[in-house]
């Protein structure tokens, strides 16, 4: 006796589940449950599990009876002439919709040559225990299951046509390739997913050289006609977003020109691009800094009263701007307002980028890398019919990791190229031989390899060259979205420490453990040297040991205490005097005893 | 010959290792001067030094506790989770462990070494039952016991009541064959009381020692080891024919107890380093000497942490700059605690120069 479970919930006990399961699945194949329903028995509880809830993935499988498929070459047939749909197979039966449960309790054969007489399903296709990601990767069977873990995570991150509708979108950050290719080496699945409508890489020929030591490490020599040619060119967008918000009391922000004197105007120059209502003129360019949006802001919530009785101004500049270290043209600015009834302006600007040293890229085998150099055209090395490589990739990137789907796919690109076809690379369809005899009727009856020549001196490499085509896609991480450096510049206002962030120009912390290693090496000066960047001078009383204030007016240093002026000057962190100010305000008196200054 | 600074009036040569002993002239030079060029300058940061050497290796080890499979083997807390264990100083290792060795009247013979091993191994009473039944009409306990299983241990019917008989009170126990007959007397019983009785009996030391749980007997050159699994040195130590010497347990606490502190410093090194290199990763020992007087030196093993050696630092900031600051600063300012600014965190929190390496050195102006 077990138990048995609608959507969870215990309806009763029953015997022989085993035999009930089978039975209801029967009556689910007749129609007489929704398709959607799962049924599984878990053996090991003796409970059966009837679920019909949301948010169950189905996957479809099709159904086996004494190890013959209920798919037949008839159905396929009338597939291909259309007289049956998707729909159908499912109503008849043939095909069944399983979730993760009842997948538990299936035998699903990959192929139709490994079915038996246990086998309950059949996969629609090898390729289809791969999901949507991993299935967008060429020949995964060639791969070590990690790289195509890296791949797919990268084929995320590749900057193409990301949707169709992106002009009219307002995305805050988004990435857009200039001249997105097809892969001449695909999988299947593109087409289901639209990528071949919206590609995100570019074919280029690789070589598989080393190229003056600057493509260590993954990096990539890139051929500087090609980028003059376009390759991995790309548009980068932005959005920024002004609300001219109404505060309570009458206030609100105002979008025109801040007047003279303003709190926290800018200097004029960053005004000029402005048209007259305060809002930037489209396909107007925009340098770092440069105002989009003017906006004044209210300060205190003052009332307007109040302003004139008390002559404040009670107004500050709070404009919007480009960006530190972006720069662009206007692509459109848009007028709205959001369910309050405030203005709200988007102004996108666009950037175009164009690849330099230090831009990421990858091939959808995860072997990704940085630009290392971009070398004129007429340095690169190059083969006997005259072709140069787009790309220079290190041999050295492939023995440890083994990406032989990699190879493959430089060879079926270069076979692609030549014979005028895209070649299909879906997993599990076994093209090596197939390859092998395009290759050879090709002429290349070594391999792909080709005699190269070195572009600086003409002379011929002593070994052949592995090159062909590829499909790199550009990532979106950017150097000039990522470089900092800093060598002094803002402190925070409470501690009095450099600001945290690139955004911020901030510092690069030197942090707890960075600390133990100067610690190890006895460098204490050096140390201190680090630790100074909120050094600050104080006079401390000697008698009660606080801080004192410099009394301008009687031209002496006083102690808040007991007002004497026995003091001595002493250096320490201003983090320090922060604590011992924390310290106070919770009615602790820390005290402060300095010894004569030891001169170091 | 090179100057060697030292302890004074200590002779250099007396401090090396025995087989450098006989070295003489240009031989006996070279030596002391890398003795000297070995010794840590005044003002080095040995401490941060150490810990730097045993952590940096301890990142490579993996988290996972590695055991072959289908192996007879006693499985030990291994790697990281051991090493962890080792600094702060639990009172109780996960897997306690012995080596048992026997001194040479008992080591070769095999027979005798059983006969040791299975004095040491601890049996419970339901390692011996057969069935246990209630009678709640007569209130009393069936255990019907595994004749086979008492023959092998060489225990009697009577031996085994006695166990129950010395722990227990208020019961009377009858022989029948190979059941006892467990009656309380105490008058007024109900069934709860004897169902608790019943779990109770189950865990009576039969004989044995008390901990070891498992035994593995292993021929190891030659010689016969006791390896257990469960600690209990001082009752093993008691067994005629175990070698005092170097019977070893891997419970640090124990150690500590039985043998001294010296002892359990010692075996802190040495588990910390044995577990160190069965992972595959080394680091000097004398890094994890240091670490190991830093946990003994007050005459009791303390862990590394919040509640050791971290804990004890005499200044405040530093305290409060590791673990619980708030209830380090509280205590401090309810105390009147000074803090006197002598080592290190502290000075990087003022921003002063911290007094190590070049910091050690101070000139002062005469004038």
């Amino acid at each position: 006796m077990g138990m048995v479970f609608f959507n969870g919930i215990p309806l009763g006990k029953a015997s022989n589940l085993e035999q009930m399961r089978k039975e209801l699945i029967d009556k689910r194949r007749k129609g007489k449950f929704p398709k959607s329903m799962s049924i599984s028995y878990l053996e090991d509880r003796d409970e059966l599990h009837i679920t019909l809830d949301n948010g169950r993935i189905l996957r479809p499988l099709i159904v086996v009876k004494d190890g013959k498929p209920l798919l037949t070459e008839k159905h396929k047939q009338k597939l291909i002439e259309g007289t049956i749909t998707w729909q159908e197979l499912i109503d008849e039966g043939i095909i069944e919709l399983l979730d993760a449960d009842e997948e538990d309790n299936a035998y699903v054969a990959i192929s139709e040559e490994e079915l038996t007489e246990e086998h309950t399903h059949l996969e629609l296709d090898p390729a289809m225990i791969l999901g949507i990601e991993a299935s967008l990767l060429p020949f995964p069977e060639m791969n070590r299951g990690d790289r195509l873990n890296y791949g797919s995570r990268m084929v995320v991150q590749a900057s193409g046509i990301y949707l169709k509708n992106y002009l009219i979108r307002d995305d805050t950050a988004a990435q857009l390739l200039v001249y997105p290719e097809l892969p001449m080496v695909y999988t299947q699945t593109e087409e289901y997913t639209g990528l071949n409508k919206h590609p995100s890489g570019q074919n280029l020929v690789i070589a598989l050289i080393s190229y003056e030591g600057y493509n260590i490490e993954d990096a990539l020599i890139i051929n500087k006609a090609s980028i003059e040619r376009g390759l991995g060119r790309s548009y980068f967008l932005r959005t920024y977003v002004a609300e001219a918000r109404r505060y309570w009391g009458g206030q609100e922000d105002i979008i025109g020109f801040p007047e003279e004197g303003v709190y926290g105007i800018r200097p004029e120059k960053a005004y000029t691009k402005l048209s007259e209502e305060g809002i930037i003129n489209v396909e107007e360019y925009a340098d770092t800094d440069d105002v989009l949006v003017s906006r004044i802001s209210p300060i205190r919530f003052i009332g307007i009263q109040e302003e004139i009785r008390m002559g404040i101004s009670n107004k500050k500049d709070n404009s919007i701007t480009v960006r530190k270290g972006e720069e662009g043209i206007v692509e459109k600015v848009i007028l709205t307002e959001n369910d309050n009834g405030d203005k709200i302006i988007k102004t996108t600007v666009r950037e175009y980028k164009i690849p330099e040293i230090g831009d990421k890229f990858a091939t959808r085998h995860g072997q990704k890398g940085v630009i290392g150099m971009i070398v004129p055209e007429e340095d690169m090395p190059f083969t006997e019919s005259g072709i140069t490589p787009d790309i220079i990739l290190n041999p050295h990137a492939i023995p440890s990791r083994m990406t032989v789907g990699q190879l493959m796919e430089i060879l079926a690109g270069k076979i692609g190229a030549l014979v005028g076809e895209r070649i299909d690379a879906t997993a599990f369809k076994g093209k090596e031989e197939e390859i092998r005899e395009m290759l050879i009727n090709l002429g290349f009856k070594e391999g792909p390899r080709e005699v190269m020549y070195d572009g600086k001196t003409g002379r011929k490499f002593k070994v052949r060259i592995f090159i062909g085509i590829g499909y790199y896609l550009r990532l979106y991480h950017l150097v000039s979205h990522k470089m900092h450096a800093r060598a002094r510049g803002k402190v925070t206002l409470l501690t009095k420490q450099p600001t945290e962030g690139r955004s911020r120009e901030g510092g690069l912390r030197f942090g707890e453990m960075e600390k133990d290693c100067l610690i190890a090496h006895g460098a204490a000066l050096t140390l201190k040297e680090r630790f100074s960047s909120d050094r600050y001078e104080f006079y401390i009383c000697n008698e009660c040991g606080l801080i004192c204030y410099e009394n301008k007016r009687k031209g002496r240093v006083e102690c808040p205490l007991c007002k004497g002026s026995d003091v001595e000057k002493t250096e320490m962190s201003y983090a320090f005097k922060l604590l011992l100010d924390e310290l106070m305000s919770m009615m602790i008196y820390p005290k402060i005893k300095v010894t004569r200054k030891v001169v170091i | 010959m090179a100057k060697v600074r030292g302890e004074k009036g200590a002779n250099i040569k007396e401090l090396l290792p025995k087989k450098y002993q006989d070295l003489k002239g240009k031989e006996l030079e070279k030596a002391l001067e890398r003795y000297e060029k070995m010794r840590y300058d005044y003002g080095e940061a040995i401490g941060v030094v150490a810990a730097q050497s045993i952590s940096e290796p301890a990142t490579q080890i993996t988290l996972r506790a590695y055991h072959a499979a289908g192996r007879v083997q006693l499985v030990t807390t291994q790697g990281l989770p051991r090493l962890i264990e080792i600094f702060d100083a639990r009172r109780e290792p996960k897997t306690p462990s012995m080596k048992i060795y026997l001194d040479e009247r008992y080591a070769t013979d095999e027979e005798k070494a059983k006969e040791i091993a299975s004095k040491i191994k601890e049996t419970k009473l339901k390692d011996l039952l057969l069935e246990e039944r209630l009678d709640l009409g007569e209130m009393v306990i069936e255990l019907v016991i595994d004749k086979d299983k008492i023959s092998l241990l060489n225990l009697t019917m009577e031996q085994i009541s006695n166990a129950i008989t010395k722990t227990t009170h208020n019961v009377e126990i009858k022989i029948e064959d190979n059941i006892l007959f467990v009656r309380p007397t105490s008058k007024s019983i109900d069934i709860k009381d004897l169902q608790t009785l019943r779990v109770r009996l189950r865990e009576k030391h039969v004989k044995g020692i008390k901990g070891i749980t498992q035994i593995l007997l292993e021929n190891v050159n030659g010689e016969w080891v006791i390896s257990t699994l469960g600690s209990n040195l001082r009752k093993v130590l008691e067994i005629n024919g175990v070698d005092k010497r170097r019977t070893y347990t891997n419970n640090i606490h124990e150690v500590a107890s039985v043998l001294g502190i010296e002892a359990a410093r010692n075996l802190i090194v040495k588990e910390a380093l044995e577990t160190m290199r069965s992972q595959g990763v080394d680091t000097d020992v004398r890094h994890l000497m240091l670490v190991a007087d830093m946990m003994c030196f007050s005459g009791e093993v303390k862990a590394i942490g919040r509640y050791g050696v971290a804990g004890s630092k005499s200044s405040v900031l530093a305290r409060a700059n590791f673990e619980e600051t708030i209830k380090h600063l509280t205590r401090a300012a309810y105390r009147g605690e000074e803090d006197k600014l002598t080592s290190i965190v502290e000075n990087v929190i003022i921003g002063n120069v911290v007094p190590v390496g070049t910091g050690t050195v101070k000139v002062k102006y005469k004038g």
